[in-house]
């Protein structure tokens, strides 16, 4: 059973790059354009990881990812940060709120892969 | 008579004026001064009576009948208010050590070298006909005295200079006044010797006068009643006797009279004798009753004197002003001669004596000295010494102004009569009552206003008068100036700006008082006084005020039997005490009040009683030397009050720079911390900026990537991704052109041209340059614009920018079907209003400011993010704050959203660039 990614970000166009690339490794894709969307879809699909932007309209992505970090119920799910913010800041603080990966847009898609991958346990 | 006695008289007189000088002098270092005594004063006042009142006054009653006695009712009226003025004058002048009138005026308008040159220059200018005349009335009596019958006296014009009496009369008479005037030079200034031999001559006009009088009234005629009777007799007497019109009329009586009152107050060798030389203000009360007296005998005979003359010589060309002299001489009476002869010269020598010291005096004092000192190594001063020096200079001085009058006299005063001369004098002289009047009771009066106020007289006086004196070949009748210069009647220097129907004299004296006056009021009303002529204000004005707090400013603890010893030792131990007596309290035992501290008017009484017997200086200094505790003067407090009021001046200037910088500081910490919100500003604009630019980035190098890897990809979704890549590719270069705007906008003015442009244009161009956009999306655009021009001060690319960015963000959120986009232009009052209505959905409550922020983008958006940089809004809101205008959002009555934007019209206050 393929695992389940769900995208979240408040661009479209990202949104279709992230769908086609997740879908050609193999992975099923849900996808979110704004925080409470993302939560609304973690509880609706149960995905196996979260691509989550940081900057979005109503709840960002640090947001999301604190409440999603303090629900006992999703111990598993994994959680990568997206951001166009390049400084360590952010990425300390994504990090620290419970974040498996920080990804810096623009991105090399072969790296989102590969940590999607990697984090998935594919092989 | 035979000329040598004529000649050997006058040399014996003043012979015998001289010794008498060199006794009062003698007298006055042994301490038994001849002039401590007020009948001696108020005969060295009457020096006022010249040789124009020994044979000008009775030139004047058989001309004019009694318009000559205006001369000396001035003064007999100014004598009443003596106590009041001249005490004051003479109060000041021996508190400041004043030793002229120049030196007066100097002093009360801070001490100021100008005013005391200006005063001696005039005073020279002014006093050289006098002087003059003096040398025209002493040649002329002797001319009568050798050629009489024949003479008609006055020196015959032509006559070689070495041959010229006059000449030797100027020459023997600046020998006198330098032997008497120019011996030695005391601080105060005081001629002892001079003040004596002046009054003797006095004593000898009158007693000449009066004997000619005499003898005319009860010789010639028995006693006045007969006199009048004859004269009565005759048509062209009778009119003198009454007070007809004098030319001029009544004016002329007040003018006269005033010329008068101000001469015996402000003429220099009147300032002289009253002021400088008055040893004690007591003198004052017999001389404002004893001068009156004198004048009243001196010009008792002048009338019959003046009718006898008439009646006697009639047609013949004897000059009236040799009457008191030919009259004794017709009737053979000639020892009586040689004594009027006598008093006619004492009359002109005692003027020319005290007038040319006086103004030697002010020459030195207030024309070289401060030209000397300034010239600290002079080698004449180090060979000389700088008394013996000034000794010389005043000699030199003398010298000159007698010949200067000797000038004007071969040149002018032989035309023109006695009176005339003097009353030219008194005119120049008169121009100091106002800076001394009104220096001495009004505060204000300051140095500029009494410099233009003496310039204004001055030189109204030298127009009016002493011009046409020079150019005017025969007195009154016309002279070159006369109807005006280039023949402006208004400038007529007898008839200025058109006022006639006054004699020349109080013409010149109406026009010359009104300038000086009104300079000296005007002017002070006008200027601040400096700190130095405030205290002299406050010390000449208060004079009086000052003495009576004397008292207060004893301070210490002497006992009263400390001051009773002191005065014992000088007075007597009996007088010491009667004199203490009146200030202890009645019934008091003396030993035990002894003991107990003196009180400030003790101590004063005493040092008055001391100064009666060792004089002022060293009373003071004996008084301070017991009264523990310095003896504080005027000018200690005056010091002690200039130096505590420029402290209080100085700690408030303090305060009120501390609260400045106190100002500053928090303006300052103001300023920094505006600059670290900027500056938090700038690095959240960076990163803001670099977050949009990164957006576009990202989907541009994902899909390139992705079409890179993926060449066997569908020809469909290929080319759904190439376009992605070309609109975001678009995206970032539209970002990047807005960046660089924002950043030009910010930096202000400096890039941008400043000129008045039309809104219409503006709107025109903007609508143009959008139109593709609109077509684009399939949108018309309304354009309503007013007929008339809309003209704003601003910088047309920016505002063109500013309605493109305004249409953009309009097409942006328009929705086509629900109708056009419309721009707006109106004239609102004083300034043009720009609207932009979309019909998109409108603007929340809560965005509608936050919109022009930068990258502030509007999230609660249904059809998903709109294409914008997030930075149009924030450029409009940038120029139109450049262009002293506001934009504001609004819904729209439709529902959509307007922008509306507000610039001043230009011509308005707002359109200079800061």
């Amino acid at each position: 059973m393929p695992k389940r990614i769900l995208i979240v970000d408040d661009e479209p166009n990202i949104v279709l790059s992230l769908e086609f690339l997740m879908k050609k490794s193999g992975y099923e894709v849900t996808t979110a354009t704004d925080g409470d969307q993302a939560l609304a879809a973690v509880d609706r699909d149960n995905p196996d990881l979260v691509l989550l932007d940081v900057m979005m309209p109503r709840k960002d992505g640090y947001q999301v990812c604190q409440m999603l970090r303090e629900r006992a119920d999703l111990p598993d799910l994994r959680i990568v940060m997206l951001t166009a913010k390049g400084r360590d800041v952010e990425r300390e603080k994504g990090l620290s709120l419970g974040a498996d990966d920080y990804i810096t847009k623009p991105f090399s898609t072969q790296d989102v892969v590969d940590k999607v991958d990697e984090l998935l346990g594919a092989s | 008579m035979p000329e040598w006695l004529i000649i050997v008289t006058p040399f014996v007189y003043l012979g015998l004026l001289f010794a008498i000088a060199y006794v009062a002098d003698q007298r006055a270092r042994s301490g038994r001064s001849l002039v401590n005594n007020p009948y001696v004063y108020t005969l060295s006042i009457a020096v006022y009576c010249t040789a124009w009142t020994f044979y000008g006054s009775v030139g004047r009653a058989a001309q004019d009948g009694m318009s000559f006695i205006t001369i000396y009712l001035g003064p007999t009226l100014v004598a009443i208010v003596w106590w009041l003025v001249l005490r004051k004058m003479i109060r000041i002048a021996k508190q400041h050590r004043v030793t002229s009138i120049a030196d007066f005026i100097a002093s009360r308008y801070g001490k100021s070298m100008l005013l005391g040159g200006l005063a001696t220059f005039i005073a020279v200018v002014g006093i050289t006909p006098y002087i003059a005349l003096q040398l025209k009335a002493v040649s002329a009596s002797f001319d009568a005295l050798i050629s009489f019958p024949d003479g008609a006296g006055g020196a015959a014009a032509g006559t070689a200079l070495l041959g010229d009496k006059a000449f030797w009369v100027a020459g023997l008479l600046a020998v006198f006044a330098i032997l008497f005037g120019t011996r030695n030079i005391d601080a105060t200034e005081r001629l002892e010797g001079m003040v004596v031999a002046v009054a003797f001559e006095s004593i000898v006009k009158l007693v000449a006068f009066l004997a000619v009088g005499v003898f005319v009234t009860f010789v010639l005629y028995a006693g006045p009643a007969d006199l009048v009777q004859h004269a009565r007799e005759q048509e062209a007497l009778r009119e003198l006797l009454s007070f007809r019109d004098s030319p001029g009329g009544y004016g002329s009586w007040l003018g006269m009279m005033l010329l008068s009152m101000a001469a015996i107050l402000f003429l220099p060798r009147q300032f002289q004798v009253t002021v400088v030389e008055n040893v004690n203000e007591d003198h004052l009360r017999v001389a404002s009753w004893l001068f009156p007296l004198y004048l009243l005998l001196i010009n008792i005979f002048v009338l019959p004197i003046a009718l006898a003359g008439l009646l006697y010589f009639g047609d013949t060309p004897v000059s009236p002003d040799n009457y008191v002299l030919a009259l004794p001489l017709a009737e053979g009476n000639e020892l009586l001669a040689l004594f009027v002869y006598l008093g006619g010269f004492s009359a002109a020598t005692g003027m020319v004596i005290v007038a040319t010291i006086a103004l030697a005096i002010m020459v030195s004092n207030d024309l070289f000295m401060p030209a000397l000192l300034r010239i600290r190594h002079w080698p004449v001063i180090e060979r000389f010494g700088l008394r013996r020096l000034i000794i010389y200079l005043r000699r030199g001085i003398i010298v000159g102004l007698v010949l200067l009058g000797y000038a004007y006299f071969r040149l002018i005063a032989e035309t023109y009569a006695l009176v005339s001369i003097g009353l030219i004098s008194f005119v120049a002289v008169a121009q100091f009552a106002p800076p001394i009047l009104l220096g001495m009771y009004w505060k204000g009066a300051s140095r500029p206003g009494a410099v233009v106020g003496l310039v204004a007289g001055f030189a109204i006086w030298a127009y009016t008068l002493f011009l046409p004196s020079l150019m005017d070949p025969g007195w009154l009748p016309a002279g070159p100036l006369d109807g005006g210069p280039f023949g402006i009647a208004l400038l007529d220097p007898h008839a200025l700006f058109g006022l006639r129907g006054l004699d020349p004299i109080t013409h010149a004296l109406f026009w010359s008082m009104l300038g000086n006056v009104g300079s000296i009021v005007v002017i002070s009303l006008l200027t601040r006084q400096s700190d130095i002529e405030r205290i002299q204000a406050a010390l000449f004005v208060d004079v009086f005020l000052r003495s009576e707090q004397d008292t207060r400013f004893w301070q210490g603890n002497a006992t009263i039997g400390d001051v009773e010893a002191l005065l014992a030792r000088f007075v007597g131990e009996e007088r010491a005490r009667k004199a203490l007596a009146h200030y202890l309290p009645r019934g008091d035992d003396p030993a035990e009040a002894a003991g107990r501290q003196a009180p400030p008017g003790l101590v004063n009484h005493a040092e008055r009683v001391l100064s009666g017997t060792i004089g002022s200086a060293s009373a003071r200094v004996m008084v301070s030397s017991i009264v523990q505790g310095e003896a504080l003067t005027f000018e200690g407090v005056m010091q002690i009050l200039d130096a505590t009021s420029q402290a209080i001046e100085y700690s408030q200037r303090l305060e009120q720079k501390s609260r400045q910088l106190e100002q500053a500081t928090s303006e300052l910490r103001a300023a920094n911390e505006r600059l670290k919100e900027l500056d938090q500003l700038k690095d959240e604009f960076v990163s803001m900026v670099s977050h949009e630019l990164r957006t576009p980035l990202t989907s541009i190098r994902a899909f390139g990537e992705i079409l890179m890897n993926n060449p066997d990809m569908d020809g469909d979704q290929r080319h759904e991704f190439l376009d992605v890549v070309v609109r975001e590719s678009e995206r970032l270069t539209r970002l990047i052109n807005q960046v660089l705007d924002l950043s030009r906008i910010e930096s202000g003015w400096s890039a941008w041209q400043l000129q008045t442009v039309d809104l219409r244009d503006i709107v025109h161009e903007g609508a143009e340059a959008t139109s593709q956009l609109f077509r684009d999306r399939d949108l018309a655009l309304q354009q309503d614009t007013p007929e008339q021009p809309c003209y704003v001060k601003g910088d047309a690319d920016r505002l063109i920018q500013l309605v493109i960015n305004l249409l953009s963000n309009a097409v942006k959120f328009s929705d086509p079907e629900r109708g056009a986009v419309r721009v707006s232009l109106a004239t609102r009052g004083s300034f043009h209003e720009l609207r932009v209505t979309d019909h998109g959905p409108g603007i929340p409550e809560h965005e509608r400011e936050r919109v022009f922020d930068k990258f502030h983008q509007i999230s609660d958006q249904q059809a998903g993010k709109p294409k914008g940089s997030g930075l149009g809004l924030a450029i409009c809101k940038r120029i139109t704050d450049l262009h002293w205008g506001t934009i504001h959002a609004e819904n729209a009555d439709a529902g959509g959203a307007s922008f509306v934007v507000r610039l001043p019209e230009a011509g308005g206050e707002h359109c200079d660039i800061g």
